[in-house]
């Protein structure tokens, strides 16, 4: 990790509180400072309001897939007997012999049934999972993905999400990265958190809200990493935002302010523009979250 | 009948319809798939039913007296859980997959498999309905064995609604294999479409049949309307824009219980999944008594 790039990662726990809406409106804070990082590779939003002109695509190529090649199939099984997955079954063909098929969606990539077909009837091509972008946007450079449909290894696309935009960081000598996590607490997460810098955590007054915020901190304590914390539409429930923000505290977090439940956002995610760019209400309460990360 | 509830986009409602559409169907049984955030049991809590049940992964321990540092298992393993540093292997369990692969390519038999804990699988009972619920130990990355797990307690009569986790990748996938059908849930937001598209892919790749439910629905926002249209996927129901919804799912209340006028919605959605879900068994004969192309065991 350089010293010199600071990476903030966003991320809530609970999805849908508003995480993707306030990367939009740090990007545009940090006025050409910063490279910004989808790693919400499953469902990635940043680019609806970022609109970026895709300047490179790569094919993310990991790990490999197991392929029956029927013509060689003996039918003895040992393959389904095997694997941990369920993904290898057992077909009766219309005409000619029953053979053995790999579910594509359920083979995890592990390799023994490949390894131990007494036939040598089982081929191991490489995966396509889906593929990165750099592109250019108004607020600086970014990199996204797309996970292909169903596809596994989400975690290791984050990594390399992560690693490209730490590279044009160096090479532009841009001192921020600004990353927008995933939901959840599981791999892409853990993928997305490990060695950042500060994580900001944006969650809202619900009892879900409350709920999935105390995992997501255990989690940001569990691998150390400095952690704020904002309650989003903090006005639908006050007396739960208190709450939030004292468990909060209580759990080591800093607690980065409060934004106000604005219709505006959504306008703003319709003209595709950060709330930071608009007249919203709230644009304020995210400035001042922003401030109180200690940017600017 | 398996209804599996989804959406690519988190926060659009998914918990909300799975239990209330639990609540007035009444006996049911409800599992939380989103096994990394469960959030059910704050809408639809009950009496406990046993202790929980402790799901492990099997992952390799390797006994040092056999071993001779060959690295015949770090070659083999594909998820990099094995590593060789001066003849000594080195173990990473939050890698593992738990293939057994390791234990049996080593040619010294110094490899045992023994469970890790991941998570824990939780039952309760309210007013009729079974709740199952997962619970990912924090800083575990690997959820889909968790979720194989409290998808083996779907009672094998009677309806289950199962609660999926949000986005389009193993956990997802995991969820929605070998269920009747799929509602997805989304809003009609700029990200809600983008979400939507993405979840329309993954469950089309599995070949299941599908709705969408729209909620938070807007008048001033017919995107999603024009592209289900458009796609010919039918819209099951919208779920209004409304502010009490919000405050009461705040407060852990579900929307039928705090708001009874929407009981109807709630069945009429409980209906038509049933009669779209038969109607997909009846379109799609089973040649030799096997299931679809996609179907298992």
């Amino acid at each position: 990790m350089s010293a010199t790039i600071q990476e903030c990662v966003i991320i809530s726990g609970k999805g849908g509180t508003g995480k993707t809406s306030v990367t939009a409106s740090f990007a545009a804070l940090s006025a050409g400072r910063a490279v910004l990082a989808d790693c919400d590779v499953d469902a990635a939003d940043l680019h609806l309001v970022l609109t970026p002109k895709i300047v490179a695509k790569t094919d993310f190529r990991s790990g490999n897939e197991a392929v029956i090649r029927s013509e060689a199939c003996t039918g003895c099984g040992t393959c389904a007997e095997l694997c941990r997955f369920d993904a290898i079954h057992y077909v009766k063909r219309p005409f000619g012999k029953a053979l053995y098929e790999v579910d594509p969606v359920a083979c995890e990539g592990c390799g023994v049934c490949v390894r131990f077909c007494p036939a040598k009837a089982i081929d191991f091509p490489e995966r396509l999972c889906g593929e990165w972008m750099l592109s250019e946007t108004r607020c600086g450079p970014m990199i996204h993905a797309c996970l292909a449909a169903a596809a596994e290894n989400s975690g290791k696309l984050v990594a390399t999400v992560r690693q490209e935009a730490r590279r044009v960081a160096k090479e532009r000598g841009l001192p921020l990265i600004i990353t927008d996590g995933p939901p959840g607490i599981g791999c892409p997460v853990i993928a997305s958190v490990t060695g950042a810098d500060r994580v900001l955590v944006v969650t809202e007054p619900t009892v879900s809200g409350e709920h999935d915020l105390a995992r997501v901190l255990q989690l940001a304590r569990h691998f150390e990493v400095p952690t704020f914390v904002c309650v989003n539409k903090w006005d639908i429930n006050p007396e739960m935002t208190e709450r939030i923000e004292q468990a909060a505290r209580k759990a080591g977090a800093t607690v980065a302010g409060r934004i106000r439940y604005d219709r505006a956002v959504t306008v703003a995610q319709r003209a595709e523009q950060a709330v930071v760019e608009t007249d919203a209400p709230s644009a304020e309460d995210v400035c001042a979250v922003w401030r109180q990360m200690g940017f600017e | 009948m398996i209804i599996a509830v989804a959406s690519g986009k988190g926060g659009t409602g998914k918990t909300t319809v799975s239990a209330n559409l639990a609540r007035v169907r009444g006996d049911v049984t409800l599992l939380d798939c989103d096994v990394e955030e469960p959030n059910v049991h704050l809408f639809v809590s009950g009496e406990p039913q046993g202790e929980p049940e402790i799901v492990s992964l099997l992952v390799p321990e390797v006994d040092e007296s056999r071993c001779d540092g060959c690295a015949a298992c770090s070659r083999f393993c594909a998820f990099k859980a094995l590593a060789v540093l001066d003849k000594r292997v080195l173990v990473f369990t939050e890698l593992c997959h738990g293939c057994g692969g390791c234990a049996r390519v080593c040619p010294q038999g110094a490899i045992r498999e023994v469970p890790k804990r991941v998570g824990v699988v939780e039952t309760m009972r309210a007013a009729g309905v079974t709740v199952v619920q997962g619970r990912l130990d924090v800083g575990v990355a690997m959820a889909p064995p968790l979720i194989r797990a409290v998808k083996a307690r779907i009672p094998k009569t009677g309806d289950a609604i199962l609660d999926a986790p949000p986005g389009t990748s193993c956990p997802v996938v995991a969820t929605l294999r070998e269920t009747d059908f799929v509602v997805l849930v989304t809003e009609p937001t700029p990200f809600g479409l983008n979400d939507l598209k993405l979840a329309v892919a993954v469950v089309r790749e599995l070949e299941l049949p599908f709705g969408v439910v729209v909620n938070r629905a807007d008048r001033n926002d017919d995107r999603v309307a024009v592209y289900c249209r458009e796609a010919g996927i039918p819209v099951l129901a919208e779920i209004p824009d409304d502010r009490r919804v919000a405050e009461a799912y705040s407060r852990g209340e579900l929307m039928v219980d705090a708001l009874p006028e929407y009981r109807p919605l709630f069945q009429r959605l409980y209906a038509d999944i049933a009669r779209l879900a038969a109607g997909a068994r009846r379109a799609e004969p089973r040649p030799d008594g096997q299931a679809r192309k996609r179907s298992f065991l």
